[in-house]
């Protein structure tokens, strides 16, 4: 066994990349309390303080404090940046400097020049002369392949935040491999997969030769980043805080590279803990040295920032990374993926403060331990900034190493990736139902010209009949959108790091989504259930409605009106299904509009529900807004009979609440009350409860 | 057979342990003077709706109640004893707990040397007529199904007990040592009102008072707000304390603080517990 590997227990990741097969043979399961966990060090706090004078400073200057404008981006094109070197106890940049934001045109060159005109910066000419003349981009690719028809769907916002001028993202490299097996046995591995791939040079597998040769030039430009840093990361890492700077410079390399819609960062905790295990135990590091550089790494995490526009920024609600972080779970045998990096980890949440980066998420199972389980309650009732998601069912088809990319986007590390597909405006697909296709407006035909409905009232079965053919043609123009986008992506824009951190034989997942479903679903209700009247204008296009007496209303457990919002997704995603895609990505869907809600209801006309044009939708699956009244249990019960199996890429419902609806005394949805006096009179400590969280999808 | 219900919470955290489906009814002899739900004051309105229905909710959600159960609020429960230990019975079978939040004004029976004997306990006519038709068999009946009891004491001085609700206090303390004697667990609720049930004097003596109880074993302290105050001028009462500010929550903390002393001297002071 190499030197670097002492005390491990050996297993097949020996002799193959197979990072899974190292955790499970080496972690040990932390079913204990928080008690062990230590505050800030003198260093992290200066350099915190540092952060939140420079983040002050990016504020005053109206969101921006300094850009590239003519270097580009590479993984290997900054010389090192530092905060405070000499504090500093995990290291790397995106630029020379922190709070510079770096220049990346291969998504689209009109892009990366409006982030820079938009925040008051120049392009330089020349790049922008060379990324138009001489190296084309994907956002170029994809604009000479479109058909008029998707032209038309995307002016109309039919099919709406395609990647299709900026990076997809979505993408998890396994950065854990940096640090367990070095660079250099990385691209020994890589070209081993070269060399045997198939020799009848078929298109497919040209393009696989040159994917392999892009990979192991990027893992050569990888190992050159840690060299500029100082580090041989050639090797394996040799502790803890090596550990941590690897992984960390293959996170960093990915986000060099590439500025994705979504950056996460993978399932790293338990991982890294086996190193600080064995640090401990060893007596190489104290818990205090490990916790600090814990707190420097999700610092770097925090300070991960991209050129983007105002637009982009609007879509998404604020300026996201999503640096995604997947914390505990419960492997297939049993013994729960929970160690005390994933209470380090979490912890960083009380040295630094709450943050929304990274996008600390936990993968919750009624089979956690109960003291991690408080302690992720109490962490979030501080904090405010931890995502759950149900690993009881996603384990079932993921298995017990895949991690959440962007918000609940699932896959298996270095084994899948996915195709981000955005979304389709199935509110709006009922409209153009109802219209022949005639967007309700701009008025101008973008579906084929269908028989309109002409009748007063709306007939449910005829709408429906109508609603389905439109749903087929829109599901057909979506699917060949996405195929035409990722085809270019791959040729211009690829994400040739962090596919080297993936397995050669990879699974893609063919990513849709839908926006609207509680509009869509409240709407057919409306014309079942009660009376809609349309209102049309002049051209005789539909333009509003009116509805007559009451319905049945997505969100209260009413399975008249659950059940129309379950086939609506089912059809939906059975017509997605019958669509050819690109470089044959299994398809799936998703019901997660969480921030982009708003611009979609904005770009969409009155719908027969009641709600009027231009008013937000409900993010994700949720009930439209204030229509569930029958308190959450209800609501929660609504959304957890959409079909898991047609949306695999994950289901969304944004549930907020006052505090005091949670519990009292700060004590989030637990009944330590009742115990109150048990152990003699009046002491205060109380016996908590274990927290319910139910068990919505 | 069928109750009134006022509505339904499937995700009701602030009324026993858990996550709990809590069901409001209809009706309330009480007028308490910073009632929050003035709706549910009359009787023999709402939805009505089957034992059996309810149970089904619940059970269609169970996941979500694993820590948790039933708890029936209203209004004043009591005035549909026979609908709740319905609802409780079943509940029962099925393994839900089940949580009564009630006022325990309705107990109209006194301790004697004989035994429990009825008594007006100076409640005014309204409640008597209710208090009159509940046997204790009826109470024996509904304790049996009952986990726990949510007991809210409004005050423990009579006089500002009917300055407050309109009614003696003395059914309650009733029913609280009835509850001691069935051996049913308690958790008592108080609301603070500033002014009117929070001072220093009043909550030490509530402390003092529970502490003799050993089936208590919380107390809640519910800080005043005015969010119902909307439903007063909806339902066009005038609202009696207008003008009373909210109670902040670390006031409210501090307030349970001194309840506990009380209890902490009673129970220190080895008077036993009852």
């Amino acid at each position: 066994m190499r030197e670097e590997w002492r005390g491990f227990k050996s297993g097949v990741w020996e002799r193959e990349i197979n990072t899974r097969d190292f955790i499970q043979k080496n972690f040990f399961s932390y079913e204990g309390d928080e008690s062990f966990l230590v505050g800030p060090t003198e260093a992290t706090k200066a350099l915190w303080d540092q952060v939140l004078e420079l983040s002050k400073k990016e504020l005053e200057a109206g969101g921006v404090l300094d850009m590239d404008t003519s270097v580009i981006s590479t993984i290997t094109s900054h010389g090192p940046g530092y905060l405070d070197k000499n504090k500093e106890k995990i290291v790397g940049f995106q630029t020379d400097k922190p709070f510079k934001r770096s220049l990346q045109p291969y998504g689209g060159i009109r892009m990366a020049a409006k982030a820079c005109s938009d925040n008051g910066y120049t392009l330089d000419p020349e790049v922008e002369e060379f990324f138009t003349v001489h190296r084309k981009t994907h956002n170029a690719g994809v604009f000479d392949a479109y058909t008029p028809e998707m032209r038309a769907c995307r002016s109309s916002h039919i099919i709406t935040g395609l990647p299709d001028a900026y990076g997809r993202g979505r993408i998890i490299g396994d950065y854990r491999r940096v640090a367990l097996y070095g660079v250099d046995r990385l691209i020994e591995d890589k070209e081993d997969q070269k060399n045997s791939t198939r020799t009848i040079m078929y298109s497919d597998v040209i393009r696989d030769r040159e994917e392999l040769s892009e990979q192991i030039r990027a893992l050569k430009d990888l190992k050159k980043l840690g060299e500029i840093y100082g580090f041989d990361i050639g090797r394996p890492a040799t502790n803890v805080q090596e550990a941590i700077q690897w992984l960390y410079f293959g996170y960093l390399a990915a986000v060099k590279e590439q500025n994705g819609a979504a950056m996460s960062l993978g399932r790293t905790s338990t991982f890294l803990d086996i190193y600080a295990q064995r640090d401990l135990a060893e007596g190489r590091f104290t818990e205090e040295e490990i916790q600090e550089f814990v707190d420097h790494f999700i610092m770097k995490l925090r300070l991960v920032k991209f050129a983007r526009t105002p637009e982009y920024n609007a879509l998404f609600s604020g300026d996201p990374t999503w640096v995604t972080e997947s914390i505990g779970g419960i492997g297939i045998d049993g013994r729960p993926l929970v160690t005390k990096m994933s209470f380090r980890y979490l912890h960083t949440l009380e040295n630094l403060g709450a943050a929304p980066e990274p996008n600390m998420t936990v993968l919750w199972s009624t089979r956690l331990p109960l003291a991690f389980k408080r302690f992720c309650a109490k962490v979030s009732i501080e904090s405010s900034s931890v995502q759950y998601e149900n690993d009881d069912l996603m384990r079932v088809t993921h298995g017990d190493d895949y991690a959440i990319a962007c918000c609940v986007s699932s896959m298996r590390i270095g084994k899948e990736m996915q195709f981000f597909g955005a979304r389709a405006n199935l509110a709006k697909c009922l409209l153009y139902a109802i219209n022949g296709g005639v967007d309700e407006i701009t008025k101008k035909q973008v579906a084929p010209e269908y028989r309109p409905i002409t009748s007063e009232y709306l007939d449910y079965d005829e709408v429906m009949h109508k609603y389905n053919e439109m749903m087929k043609w829109l599901a057909r123009v979506y699917v060949n959108t996405l195929n035409i986008i990722h085809y270019m992506h791959d040729k211009y824009c690829y994400e040739k790091l962090q596919m080297a951190l993936h397995d050669k034989k990879v699974t893609r997942w063919f990513a849709t989504g839908i926006a609207g479903l509680s509009v869509v679903a409240d709407s057919l209700s409306a014309i079942k259930y009660a009376k809609v009247k349309v209102i049309r204008d002049a051209d005789g296009v539909a333009v509003d409605y009116e509805v007559e007496g009451d319905f049945p209303k997505y969100g209260n457990d009413d399975d008249r009106v659950d059940e129309i919002a379950r086939d609506v997704v089912h059809t939906f995603m059975q017509y997605v299904k019958g669509n050819h895609t690109y470089r044959g990505g299994i398809p799936t869907t998703s019901i997660l509009t969480i921030t982009s809600n708003v611009v979609y209801g904005k770009n969409t006309g009155s719908t027969p529900d009641g709600r009027k044009a231009g008013q937000p939708f409900a993010p994700g699956a949720n009930p439209m807004h204030g229509r569930d009244s029958h308190g959450a249990v209800a609501s929660l019960a609504s959304v957890s009979k959409l079909p898991f199996r047609d949306a695999q890429d994950g289901i969304s419902n944004t549930f907020t609440v006052i505090p005091g609806a949670l519990g009292k005394e700060s004590v989030v949805l637990s009944s330590d009350l009742a115990m109150e006096f048990d152990d003699g009179c009046c002491t205060p400590a109380g016996s908590m409860a274990e927290p319910d969280y139910g068990t919505a999808e | 057979m069928q109750g009134w219900v006022h509505s339904v919470e499937s995700f009701g955290t602030v009324d026993g342990p858990g996550v709990r489906m809590v069901v409001f009814l209809q009706g309330c002899p009480m007028r308490c003077a910073y009632c929050h739900n003035p709706d549910t004051w009359p009787e023999n309105r709402g939805t009505r709706m089957d034992a059996e229905e309810l149970i089904e909710k619940f059970l269609r959600n169970q996941t979500y109640y694993r820590n948790g159960g039933i708890t029936v609020s209203g209004g004043e429960p009591l005035c549909q004893t026979e609908f709740v230990t319905q609802l409780f019975r079943r509940a029962k079978q099925e393994g839900i707990s089940t949580c009564l939040d009630t006022s325990g004004i309705l107990f109209s029976y006194r301790k004697t040397e004989n035994g429990w004997e009825k008594a007006q306990n100076g409640v005014r006519e309204e409640i008597r007529n209710h208090g009159e038709r509940l046997t204790l068999k009826e109470f024996e009946d509904l304790l049996a199904v009952t986990d726990l009891v949510l007991l809210d004491i409004k005050h423990t001085e009579e006089a500002a007990h009917r300055r407050l609700t309109g009614h003696s206090n003395e059914a309650v303390f009733a029913f609280l040592a009835y509850l001691e004697e069935r051996k049913v667990p308690v958790w008592i609720r108080r609301v603070v009102v500033p002014g009117y049930t929070d001072s220093e004097e009043e909550l030490f003596r509530l402390g003092e008072y529970i502490g003799g109880f050993s089936h208590v074993k919380a107390v809640e302290v519910l800080p005043y707000h005015t969010m119902g105050t909307a439903k007063y001028k909806e339902l066009g009462i005038s609202y009696r304390l207008e003008g009373v500010p909210q109670m902040d929550t670390e006031a409210a903390a501090k307030c349970r603080q001194i309840i506990l002393q009380g209890i902490r001297k009673r129970r220190n002071e080895g008077a036993g517990v009852r």
